[in-house]
């Protein structure tokens, strides 16, 4: 009766206006859903059955700490781990009536760009199970692509909203840093990390991001929105200049099909009325892996100490002395790419070192954000394709770590800069979805969700997988 | 720039890490080659740049000086692997 695949956020809520649906019935559809598909994909680690709120069910990123839920990062080290109270995103989802559906997939501590290293298994992409479905948000995104949630929230450190978005044919956005609150989340890189909503359509993103976000007395690193959220309704791009980044569009490593479908999107916002030019981000294109590389490690080297099998989380109880036990506890729990990653980071900050990588990295964090700062004197939006590739096949790139950090290329440089960036579906290569990356400056969320909503409307992209459609 | 085992060791024991030998082999050799990758902006002259540690120039942000609640004991507990006498419980450290 519900049709879980189809239906929009917006959608569900009017249902649920006009009485022709009750909270508990669209709460039980989602669930019957994901009892009936979610066996194979694997998008939720644990699922709430008895819905606490009248709203729209959204799903969250298991890194969002949910009281009373346990809340594990997707990672072992925090296994069994019941948070004692909500991240400010989920007590505000909650204030607005939105019930929990779940805790949904990712890469543990959201390390990651295909879910594969999440401790719990991976998930896999709705349109094809042998393919990832993107990360580190990969659980998140399956969950809106396969019609498992109207909506969820992720996190974008790096690109982890926006790539699986375009992977999985959804829509994502990574905020501007600052406007949603981090309170709560588990902290990779907190100089990067941004909650971000996921789902079917811009307007949705819109709404769920107007729900989050705002200033938080219990985050110090956020501000107030200078303007309040408006959902998009107008359908040409009259007036808007439109930017492609050279570097961005002659990347090596794009595949054919993506870029195909990049072009035949930014015909169609040339014919909605788009100004269409060229720029240059030199710098941003060619430094910005190495500058993202040494300092999310490094941040996320002082994040990840607290996991010590103290105060929560599992404990190599067989220790009986102190550093034993924090260094075989940390070895237990953690997988490899968390290990890694602290280990570079702690490299990079130690002394003799620290110049030449961290405090080099945040000039070229500097050189970045000037860039892109230029870019945006010519132009009001940038746009390139999400990810160089669509989605590939499970263990394709879990063998060279390098190959693996290739997938966030187009999506890191403006994270770097702290700039909002949204990922809409432009088309199919080969049968799988690409995404189209919108870029604007600080706080230009209305820009990108007016930009977004008409191209989506003109794309007309069938976001329902091709092999679940019936 | 690749790193040596014994650095590889180093930063483990920094980190707290107590890796089998199998990592230390696998990890010296993949982050011998992401070093490498990252390397590159060292080769950058930045001396006329200033580092940007954060994306928005927010200084200071305070709260007013009020108490608050804060978590209570029990919730400060609720999963702690050991806990004795209203405290975290661990092992020794010893030498």
């Amino acid at each position: 009766m519900i049709d879980t695949l189809r239906l929009t956020a917006e959608e569900a809520g009017g249902l649920l206006e006009r009485g022709e649906v009750s909270s508990s019935e669209l709460h039980a559809a989602y669930l019957e859903a994901i009892a009936t598909r979610d066996g194979e994909l694997h998008a939720y680690l644990r699922v709430v059955d008895q819905p606490d709120g009248e709203g729209v069910p959204v799903a969250f990123k298991d890194l969002i700490s949910t009281r009373g839920v346990e809340t594990t990062a997707g990672s072992r080290i925090l296994e069994g781990y019941v948070p004692v109270f909500d991240a400010t995103v989920a007590s505000r989802c909650r204030e607005a009536g939105l019930p929990l559906l779940g805790k949904t997939n990712m890469d543990e501590f959201a390390m990651g760009s295909s879910t594969e290293n999440s401790g719990y298994g991976p998930t896999r992409n709705p349109w094809d199970p042998e393919r990832v479905p993107g990360g580190s948000s990969g659980g998140s995104a399956a969950a809106v692509a396969a019609g498992l949630a109207p909506w969820a929230l992720g996190s974008d450190t790096g690109g982890s909203v926006k790539q699986p978005a375009a992977l999985c044919g959804v829509v994502g956005l990574r905020p501007t840093y600052g406007t949603v609150s981090r309170y709560g989340i588990v902290a990779f890189a907190s100089s990067l990390d941004q909650i971000g909503p996921l789902a079917k359509t811009v307007r949705d993103c819109a709404r769920l991001y107007r729900i989050v976000a705002g200033r938080d007395p219990c985050d110090s690193t956020t501000v107030e929105l200078p303007s309040p959220v408006e959902l998009p309704d107008a359908e040409d791009l009259r007036g808007l200049r439109i930017g492609l980044p050279r570097q961005m569009l002659e990347l090596e490593g794009i595949e054919p099909g993506v870029a195909a479908a990049v072009d035949r999107a930014v015909e169609l916002a040339r014919g909605l009325g788009a100004d269409v030019g060229e720029c240059e981000l030199p710098r941003s294109v060619d430094y910005g892996l190495p500058c993202y590389y040494l300092i999310a490690p490094a941040e996320a080297s002082s994040n990840l100490a607290r996991y010590d099998g103290v105060r929560y989380g599992p404990r190599v109880a067989d220790e009986w002395e102190l550093d034993a036990m924090y260094e075989r506890t940390r070895d237990a729990g953690f997988g490899d790419e968390p290990k890694r990653r602290i280990m570079l980071g702690t490299y990079a900050l130690s002394t003799g070192y620290y110049e030449a990588y961290y405090a080099q990295a945040q000039k070229v964090r500097t050189l970045i954000r000037q860039e892109h700062e230029a870019a945006f004197e010519r132009f009001d939006v940038l746009v390139s394709a999400t990810s160089p590739t669509v989605a590939f096949r499970l263990g394709e790139k879990t063998a060279n770590p390098l190959a693996m950090y290739a997938s966030d290329l187009l999506t890191i440089p403006s994270n770097i800069a702290g700039l909002p960036g949204l990922s809409i579906p432009c088309g199919l290569a080969d049968g799988l979805p690409v995404g189209l990356q919108l870029i604007g400056p600080q706080f230009s969320e209305n820009t990108l969700f007016r930009a977004g909503h008409a191209l989506e409307r003109a794309l007309a992209f069938d976001d329902v997988p091709t092999r679940l459609a019936r | 720039m690749a790193i040596s085992r014994e650095q590889v060791i180093h930063v483990a024991e920094l980190a707290r890490l107590a890796l089998t030998e199998d990592e230390v082999e696998r990890f010296t050799e993949q982050l011998g080659a992401i070093l490498e990758a990252v390397g590159k902006v060292s080769a950058l002259d930045l001396a006329e740049v200033e580092p940007t540690s954060h994306p928005l120039e927010l200084m200071n942000v305070w709260r007013d000086d009020e108490p608050r609640p804060s978590l209570s004991v029990e919730d400060a507990l609720a999963n702690a692997p050991d806990a004795e006498g209203g405290a975290f419980r661990v092992p020794p450290r010893l030498g």
